[in-house]
């Protein structure tokens, strides 16, 4: 009896694990039997195609991925600092009764919804951008701002972790040999630490590339390639957003294809992220 | 993968068809003490332009037939003209005229008129603008508002709805005649954040335009937006009325089978207490009433 309540309770979280990966194949099924018509009938002119024009029947999303691509970076640009020092300071400089103000404050930030992000975005970071750079505020800059502070808690807390994991030895053995603190985080830990620490950027780059809701109120989704990051853009995410309310036909199929690429992208990124950690893991074994 | 996904249909019908019998058992036993079971039930989809004044004609419907209910949905103007073909909507709204295969499949009421609106910041001096000028803003030839008027410069951001979009479609064919908007031009989903952005304070707010549905050129207790006249023609109901303002297009709503419902409620819409309640939001009447 007891061994078949074992079996049974075995049997039943295999299958509730099951459905979570039958859910991603079901969607990944979808949007590539969705979206890959177009792609084959457009080929490469889709990913570098620079027209976006549905209603012409030209689907060139290359404004897309460099929209993508500018955001993201000027995401990187402004929080990867903020986020390093940040950890660097949590992890080293400290009091402990500030890290536990700090650590829920940073998963708080982790768990506003990206709307209430965007929605502050475009009252109070665009009027801010129009005012006193220029232009209508709807811009690259705005939407790099949104993103780089909605990347801040996945590369503070996993820059955090990576730094305190580290053996105390390397830090006692600096300072013995008479490293300043500062000398000991500059040369020895955060090297030490640095694959965690591309991993998290990495991690980072991944949610800011996949977030729309917050994005799609700041940017300005001109479909144009922009040549300043006062100018709106578009991003792959919402091209999608943006547009699925009304499309049809190839429109939609094009829209599903967009998704295609983003996933593609993401999921890069994410492989890289794995691989970058489990490289450390061994490198760490090995000493 | 096959199998997996016979699962997951079957899933999805099982528990579909344990929501009906629930609602459906829900609604008989009400119906039965109210008259007999035969609770009217209108579902009407469609064009998001069209659909907040179906909700209001809807909420007004039930009031004077309370034995009715009418269930309204967004879904876009093509959307619902399919909905309708394929049964899944009584009555499918429309903010564009019906293509010639949709003629012969559904029968069409117009039910009222829109106006389209031109809008700059209260504060931006330009006034008028012809066809022409807006037409040129829109492919990106006129870049500066110096070119249009001689009190006011700085860069123009014209802004647009999404591809898609019946206002847009509409725009292109009416304003644009077969030119394409720019691609450097702002994109917005919905006549509410083109208005924001029109009105906003900052400073570049001031440099935009944008086209939004006359119904929503006032709307009490918003920022104000000043709609542009368009080669001297004011957008305002009557001018739109008389047929002076150019810029208009018609609310249709589409029928597949005739069923007695949805009959009497267009019928309703058509009715002067209906084309009053589309009057008193910024349509035109379509009855000249």
């Amino acid at each position: 009896m007891k061994n078949f309540k074992e079996k049974l309770s075995g049997r039943v979280f295999l299958t509730l694990a099951l459905f979570s990966i039958l859910a991603l194949a079901v969607i990944t099924i979808f949007i590539l039997v969705q979206g890959a018509p177009v792609i084959g009938k457009h080929g490469f002119a889709f990913i570098a195609g620079t027209s976006w024009s549905p209603g012409n029947g030209e689907f060139g999303i290359l404004p897309m991925i460099i929209g993508s691509v500018a955001v993201t970076l000027g995401a990187a640009v402004i929080g990867v600092p903020i986020g390093i020092c940040c950890a660097v300071f949590m992890a080293e400089f400290a009091p402990s009764l500030m890290r536990t103000i700090f650590r829920p404050a940073i998963q708080l930030l982790a768990g506003i919804p990206s709307v209430v992000y965007g929605f502050w975005g475009l009252l109070f970071v665009v009027p801010f951008i129009s005012n006193h750079l220029g232009g209508l505020g709807l811009s690259i800059l705005a939407g790099s701002v949104i993103l780089s502070l909605m990347m801040l808690p996945t590369i503070i807390s996993i820059s955090e972790v990576s730094i305190i994991v580290l053996p105390s030895t390397y830090k006692d053995g600096a300072l013995a040999l008479g490293m300043t603190h500062w000398q000991t985080i500059r040369s020895v830990q955060l090297p030490a630490a640095k694959s965690g620490i591309v991993a998290a950027v990495i991690l980072g780059l991944g949610r800011a590339v996949g977030e729309t809701m917050a994005v799609i109120m700041v940017l300005g989704n001109a479909t144009a390639i922009p040549s300043s990051v006062l100018e709106p853009v578009r991003t792959l995410t919402t091209n999608i957003g943006i547009e699925m309310g009304y499309a049809e036909g190839e429109h939609r199929q094009a829209l599903f294809a967009t998704g295609i690429i983003l996933f593609v992208i993401i999921m890069i990124l994410n492989i890289s992220a794995q691989y970058i950690t489990r490289n450390k893991s061994k490198s760490l074994k090995i000493k | 993968m096959g199998k997996n996904i016979s699962f997951f249909k079957g899933f999805v019908s099982l528990a579909l068809t344990c929501a009906s019998v629930i609602t459906a058992t829900s609604c008989s036993s009400g119906g039965n003490i109210e008259n007999g079971g035969t609770k009217s039930h209108v579902v009407v989809a469609g064009s998001t332009s069209v659909q907040p004044y179906m909700e209001v004609l809807a909420e007004e419907y039930v009031k004077f037939y309370p034995d009715s209910a009418v269930d309204v949905q967004g879904g876009g103007s093509s959307a619902g003209i399919s909905a309708v073909g394929s049964g899944i909507a009584d009555i499918g709204m429309s903010s564009r005229s019906l293509s010639e295969s949709e003629v012969e499949l559904y029968q069409f009421t117009t039910i009222a008129k829109d106006g389209l609106a031109l809008i700059v910041h209260p504060e931006n001096p330009v006034d008028n603008l012809t066809l022409e000028q807006i037409r040129d803003i829109y492919t990106g030839e006129i870049t500066d508002w110096s070119q249009v008027s001689d009190q006011f410069e700085g860069d123009i951001f014209p802004i647009t709805r999404e591809e898609g979009s019946g206002t847009r479609s509409f725009f292109e064919e009416f304003v644009m005649d077969g030119q394409r908007i720019t691609s450097k031009a702002i994109v917005q989903s919905t006549n509410g954040t083109i208005r924001t952005l029109v009105s906003g304070n900052a400073r570049g707010n001031k440099q935009a335009i944008g086209f939004i549905s006359l119904g929503v050129l006032e709307l009490p207790g918003q920022n104000p937006v000043k709609g542009l006249q368009i080669g001297g023609v004011a957008p305002t109901t009557e001018n739109l009325a008389n047929g002076s303002y150019e810029l208009f297009r018609p609310f249709l709503v589409v029928v597949g089978e005739e069923r007695e419902e949805s009959t009497h409620f267009i019928d309703f819409i058509l009715s002067d207490t209906g084309q009053g309640l589309l009057e008193a939001r910024g349509l035109v009447r379509i009855d000249g009433g």
